[in-house]
């Protein structure tokens, strides 16, 4: 199967996440920048269905010129191409943006069977693209699945809905699935021998300008940013013996916070 | 530009979701000049009529043979067409947010999604609270456009009760069933008596302290009394104790409960961003110096081996 995997960096989630002067974007100095980590989960899908299909998988990358690590990561991780669509300093993160762009560059690319996204980025928590990506590539979508497996040119997938109901689908090709964390297990570490290969394989790189995306498409706009309400500080219970702090437990919930 | 609304949402054995009733009566608070709400599901004809009392305008129930995103899509893309609503609402489920993503692909809308609040503003265009980095910040959003769309994340605002009678009425099912075919939908065995995490009003996690998936029961037994939810850490899930979908933290679910009850969770960044603004929080770990004690409202340092049962009992269980 042809598969392409979008990946995207974000902050690393041990950030100190901190709001700019303008009060409405957030500090980029000093982060450090990883592949999304839902991203991965997505990429390892790509790579174990590729292997299972003999097929191929391209890691696309939609960003800054620091995207590229994203993507030779990918490349050690099993990606046998890679694609970069450099935004140098025409960042934008907005979701009909962003799938427009990819959008077009895959439509260059041919054919494909399965474009894999992830359910979210971790920064802006959206899970937005993968389904506007579909609709703009005119193929059926399939959310939040947690286990694929391949039976000839067909997929079954499957996910959990609210109520601890499991769904199970039939899906054919082309598709665009986005897949949850763990859908195929946990990523990968790429031993050294592939990081080494990785870093020989060429990344071919797109101007985002090229694609004549209209940056009007952009229509969700950030007015401001804050913080969540600090919680009043709590207390940990004193008392002569277990039974009696948790004595106070239970009345503290019934009577103070109400909860019970 | 038009504050009219159509909010999306399911039916279940239960009647309306929960998450639906959510939606319209966010939408009501929101400032909607009118709130017709679209109910799919198996038995959306008799329990339609459950959307009226949060503050439905007009109530359209669809019957689908079997749950075709597409042909959901093509039901309420119609709908819009009909309506011009300034916002499409839909509760932030697993069907709903597909279904969202891809109404604003067909729309090319403004897509706000796990929002926190919803409002309509003077200039007519809807804006939201949403939560993002985790909910280690917040943002607040302008959606642009005639017609925008957001998903509202579960139990994150209340329920109005004051809404009156609406008519009810059947709306056919548009469009095609495309490539992904649903063939099998089917509850887990263990789930009947299950409350769902993402709604419950109080839920009993445990961590990695349970030292292993034998001692879960402790678990159980103490969301027994509370008819809580039960959730577990990333630790547990990796260790394969207990299913992802019982993850509550930042590759797994947010929750916002009443009451959350964290028994033996170190507290982790990645597990607080999945709870911290839970109504009130618990914990028990016997370790003083935990991180989770820094948001407890309530703390208890002891050893959970001990602590859980007896706090069991003494609620009843």
């Amino acid at each position: 199967m042809k598969i392409i995997a979008c990946v995207r960096q974000t902050p690393d989630t041990e950030t100190v996440v901190k709001i700019a002067g303008d009060g409405k974007s957030t500090e980029t100095d000093g982060v450090k920048y990883i592949i999304g980590p839902y991203d991965e989960y997505a990429l390892e899908a790509a790579v174990q269905i590729k292997g299972e299909t003999s097929g191929s998988v391209t890691a696309i990358s939609m960003g800054p010129s620091r995207c590229t690590e994203a993507l030779r990561s990918s490349l050690a991780k099993g990606a046998d191409a890679a694609v970069h669509i450099n935004t140098d300093g025409a960042e934008s993160d907005d979701a009909l943006v962003v799938a427009a762009a990819l959008a077009a560059q895959i439509q260059k690319m041919g054919e494909f069977d399965v474009v894999f996204t992830s359910t979210k980025g971790s920064d802006s928590d959206r899970g937005a693209v993968g389904a506007i990506l579909a609709e703009q590539l005119g193929v059926p979508y399939l959310g939040l699945v947690t286990d694929i497996k391949v039976d000839g040119g067909q997929l079954t997938c499957q996910r959990d809905i609210e109520g601890g109901t499991t769904e199970t689908f039939s899906v054919s090709t082309p598709v665009v699935i986005c897949g949850e964390k763990g859908v195929r297990g946990e990523p990968r570490y790429p031993s050294l021998m592939q990081i080494m290969k990785a870093k020989k394989k060429k990344i071919e790189s797109v101007d985002f300008a090229s694609l004549g995306i209209d940056a009007s498409l952009a229509k969700l706009e950030i007015e401001s940013l804050e913080l969540p309400p600090e919680r009043p500080p709590g207390r940990i219970i004193e008392g002569d013996s277990i039974d009696a702090k948790l004595d106070e437990l239970v009345r503290l919930l019934k009577e103070e916070a109400k909860v019970i | 530009m038009s504050k009219a609304t159509i909010v999306v949402g399911e039916v279940s054995a239960d009647g309306v979701n929960k998450a639906t009733l959510e939606c319209v009566s966010e939408a009501k608070r929101a400032g909607a000049d009118s709130i017709d709400v679209v109910l799919f599901g198996k038995g959306a004809k008799e329990a339609a009529s459950g959307a009226g009392s949060a503050g439905a305008s007009a109530i359209h129930y669809v019957e689908e043979a079997s749950y075709s995103l597409a042909q959901r899509a093509a039901t309420v893309h119609e709908l819009v067409a009909a309506k011009s609503p300034g916002l499409v609402l839909l509760a932030g489920t697993t069907h709903g947010k597909e279904l969202a993503g891809v109404l604003a692909g067909k729309l090319k809308a403004a897509f706000a999604s796990e929002c926190i609040e919803v409002r309509f503003g003077d200039d007519g265009q809807p804006r939201a609270l949403r939560p993002i980095f985790a909910g280690k910040v917040r943002a607040r959003v302008k959606l642009n456009g005639a017609t925008s769309v957001a998903t509202l994340r579960p139990n994150a605002v209340p329920i109005s009760t004051d809404g009156g009678d609406a008519p009810v009425s059947d709306l056919a099912l548009s469009g095609a069933a495309d490539g992904v075919k649903l063939t099998d939908s089917s509850a887990k065995a263990a789930s009947s008596n299950e409350v769902e995490l993402s709604e419950a009003a109080i839920v009993v996690a445990g961590g990695r302290g349970l030292k292993g998936p034998e001692n879960f029961h402790l678990i159980d037994e103490l969301a027994a009394p509370l008819k809580a939810a039960v959730g577990a850490s990333r630790m547990v899930v990796d260790a394969g104790w207990k299913e992802h979908r019982y993850q509550v933290g930042q590759t797994g679910r947010v929750v916002t409960p009443d009451l959350y009850v964290a028994v033996g969770i170190s507290g982790a960044i990645q597990h607080l961003v999945g709870m911290q603004n839970s109504g009130c929080i618990v914990a028990i770990n016997n370790d003083p110096g935990a991180p989770i004690f820094k948001v407890a409202d309530y703390g208890i340092v002891e050893d959970l081996f001990e602590a859980t049962p007896k706090l069991t009992a003494k609620l009843g269980g």
